[in-house]
């Protein structure tokens, strides 16, 4: 049975003329008729971070009403304190569902994947294709996430806060022990299949290509004579859905704009030991 | 042909599976990887993970990699009981939330204490000056105050009353330094309170017979090192030099 919903809600924009299934436990984004929806889940996201556009692009496409809670962490707002009552750590993205808070990106995903009963190709029930999942989201961990990391920060955000650029043989290092991991995504995660787990896009390959367009958006050729990987990256961007893609990596996609970012002294002089740490 | 772990308990991930495995009465067949002989960089290992690092899984055709998803893996196969991985949206959570942090904050600050104490002069031959292991005590007091302070706080075990495999996770890494004299446990009464409950959890002699290598790492300074190990990871050694 499915309902449609013509009234808009004054507290979501996802109301209007929605059509949603009964069968979902989230019964309704209009928030007038779900208990839950009154309050809606809050994510606080910096598009600038490849987690928070996984966590976003995840909510979005599966129409998950939220409030976007704007967090621009080169401001260091990750730092104020009525953040940190909602994650300590200090981190985005950051998920807050009425009393409950939530921080780490797989974490989020598969916590909205499990209340929103999401469509099963995103988190398989089936375990052995659960488990490829869970195989790839641990493994990214220490194999993509510090090197893309890594990069930006070195091509981006040392010259914002140090005002020169950082050395190149540091960037062309960080690059290089990108090579490997980037092999072993060819070859031990992505194979001859469409997308990472399967026939069918899944949590996997959304962690996955948010990070490595963090690089792509900042000028690296990262897929240079890796076909299969170019194939998977248009094929997920293309999942994804052109408009959905467009949006959720504007700011990253126009990064030259953050040099016109001004940017407090005293958190320049707090970043300061952290970026030369990273060029020592 | 049984399920077949892959392992070598000098490894923290290969003892959360090990663990997880024999509590639970899980049946498997221990496959010794000697990592201290190279056996993970053979092409024979290479067939069952292509990644060639412990732990790995095979279960009939199906390999796995990743201590995280072996452990979700043996929980849903064997239908563990839920207190390990809990049903309940928001408690399942919390478990997936620290294994998420756990990778980039404890494991590998705690597990450089052993590269830099035991196997970096074994493999080169060179004792590193007292700041190398400094920094990364101090990388790791970090870490433990975070641990203390958002995922322990004043519950008993990270997710509530009972263990899950977000504590059996947090323990085999911090077993590493004791392992090799850093006692990250003096002067840390919450957490030292927090190791007991676990050890006790578990079964002090599973927790022990797990954790022997480790414990007794010291005695391993004369072992023979397999030159093709040393020359793979000539690369890495000199990074951690630096």
């Amino acid at each position: 049975m499915e309902r449609s919903f013509s009234s808009v809600c004054p507290l979501c924009s996802y109301s209007q003329g929605q059509v949603v299934s009964a069968s979902t436990q989230h019964l309704s984004p209009c928030c007038s008729l779900c208990p839950a929806g009154r309050m809606g889940i809050e994510l606080y996201l910096d598009l600038l971070s490849p987690p928070c556009r996984s966590v976003y692009i995840f909510v979005k496409k599966n129409n998950i009403p939220f409030t976007f809670k704007q967090m621009e962490v080169l401001k260091g707002q990750q730092h104020s304190v009525g953040f940190g009552k909602v994650n300590i750590l200090r981190k985005v993205p950051a998920l807050k569902d009425g009393g409950f808070t939530l921080a780490e990106s797989p974490a989020i995903l598969a916590y909205l994947s499990q209340k929103y009963k999401t469509p099963d190709h995103w988190y398989p029930l089936d375990m052995k294709k659960r488990a490829r999942v869970d195989e790839y989201l641990s493994w990214q961990h220490s194999a993509i996430r510090p090197s893309v990391f890594k990069i930006f920060w070195l091509k981006v955000v040392f010259p914002l806060y140090m005002d020169q650029t950082a050395p190149e043989e540091k960037l062309q290092e960080a690059l290089e022990d990108l090579a490997i991991p980037l092999k072993q995504l060819e070859e031990k995660f992505l194979q001859d299949k469409p997308f990472l787990v399967g026939n069918m896009i899944s949590l996997a390959d959304l962690v996955a290509f948010t990070d490595l367009m963090q690089l792509i958006a900042i000028g690296y050729n990262i897929f240079e004579n890796m076909p299969k990987l170019v194939e998977w990256h248009n094929r997920v961007k293309k999942t994804v859905g052109k408009e959905l893609f467009q949006e959720a990596h504007k700011v990253i996609l126009n990064f030259q704009d953050l040099n016109s970012m001004l940017i407090e002294p005293q958190l320049k002089e707090q970043m300061k030991p952290r970026l030369l740490k990273m060029v020592a | 042909m049984g399920m077949e772990l892959y392992l070598d308990l000098l490894s923290q991930p290969c003892r959360a599976v090990y663990i997880f495995a024999k509590k639970n009465n899980i049946p498997f067949e221990f496959k010794h990887v000697e990592l201290f002989k190279g056996q993970h960089c053979r092409e024979e290992f290479g067939k069952i993970n292509i990644l060639k690092k412990v732990p790995a899984l095979k279960d009939g055709v199906f390999t796995l990699a990743e201590s995280t998803a072996i452990l979700l893996y043996l929980s849903r196969k064997y239908n563990t009981p839920d207190h390990w991985y809990p049903s309940d949206t928001q408690k399942r959570a919390r478990v997936d939330e620290y294994l998420s942090w756990h990778h980039t904050n404890i494991r590998g600050n705690a597990g450089k204490t052993l590269w830099i104490k035991v196997l970096i002069p074994l493999f080169t031959g060179q004792t590193l000056p007292p700041e190398k292991l400094q920094e990364v005590m101090d990388e790791l007091a970090i870490s433990l105050k975070q641990f203390e302070e958002k995922f322990l706080q004043d519950k008993p075990f990270i997710v509530g009353s009972e263990i899950s495999l977000a504590d059996l996770m947090a323990i085999v890494e911090l077993m590493q330094p004791i392992g090799v004299g850093c006692d990250i446990f003096e002067d840390r009464p919450k957490l030292s309170e927090w190791r007991n409950q676990v050890e006790e959890a578990v079964g002090k002699e599973l927790f022990q017979e797990a954790h022997e290598l480790i414990l007794n790492i010291k005695e391993l300074s004369n072992i023979q090192i397999d030159p093709q190990l040393k020359e793979h990871l000539a690369p890495v050694l000199r990074k951690m030099m630096k």
